[in-house]
């Protein structure tokens, strides 16, 4: 019974962790595009030019959601395996293009809504295989596999 | 120009990750408490090619900033995801693992997505 409610509030909170995670994510790329298209000068190799972009106030927001992000990620690994964590936040790549089209006013074509959908159907596939596959079970993985 | 910088993002996403888990490996388990951060502060000190995985992390995190300043964010984030079949790629003909249908479906799928979205 304890255990039931225990594990319960486990979902729960990376459920949360999760969430949390996605809207910083979102948060961080939409308030970064939002502001590295107010800086002037176009970027390139020098690194002074990314240091001074930094002073944009939504590009420095951005990059500390990004920062925050990264640490609740960070945080979710360590609730959750890699194999959960991939598929369930590949749904990240369609709320990024769903935020272009309506905060940035970006111009989403059918054909890239096709390849975004793809792409999280791929990423979800991708991060849904076992990751023990390597070479120390290599005889035993090609029996196992039918 | 816009393949460029998202080829540049990507590699050194790869890179970044394959440097990273390597060192974390030998490195051992490390705890996320406050004592544990230091200790992992030290690990990371100590390993160069962890500075250098970090290192391609910056290069990444530049990359897509300049990636937004000319590029829709909906063709950026979606783009990133081309790192899925770089990682699958090496995995086969680097690292020698065996690649399951489902992985190799996932990756072809995002290839064809990243394909898609940057037409």
């Amino acid at each position: 019974m304890t255990n039931l409610t225990r594990s319960s509030g486990a979902i729960l909170k990376t459920y949360s962790v999760v969430v949390l995670f996605l809207a910083l994510r979102a948060a961080g790329n939409s308030a970064m595009a939002w502001g590295m298209k107010q800086v002037p000068e176009r970027m390139s190799i020098n690194p002074a030019l990314y240091l001074r972009a930094m002073l944009n106030p939504f590009v420095a927001m951005g990059i500390a959601a990004l920062i925050l992000a990264l640490l609740t990620r960070m945080a979710l690994l360590s609730l959750a395996d890699l194999s959960f964590v991939l598929p369930v936040t590949a749904v990240g790549y369609v709320i990024a293009v769903l935020l272009g089209k309506v905060i940035l006013n970006e111009t989403v074509t059918r054909q890239r809504w096709l390849g975004t959908l793809l792409i999280f159907a791929g990423a979800a596939l991708v991060g849904s295989t076992s990751p023990d596959t390597t070479p120390i079970h290599l005889t035993s993985a090609a029996e196992d596999t039918t | 120009m816009r393949w460029v910088l998202v080829a540049a993002m990507v590699c050194a996403t790869v890179l970044a990750d394959l440097l990273q888990s390597h060192e974390m490996k030998r490195a051992g388990e490390q705890s996320v408490s406050a004592r544990g951060l230091a200790r992992l502060l030290h690990v990371i000190a100590q390993r160069r090619l962890l500075i250098l995985g970090i290192a391609c992390n910056a290069v990444s995190f530049f990359a897509f900033m300049a990636l937004v300043q000319t590029e829709p964010l909906s063709f950026a984030v979606p783009a990133s995801a081309a790192s899925f079949v770089l990682e699958t790629l090496l995995a086969k003909f680097v690292l020698h693992e065996q690649i399951g249908a489902r992985r190799a479906a996932g990756a072809l799928a995002v290839l064809a997505g990243v394909v898609l979205v940057g037409g």
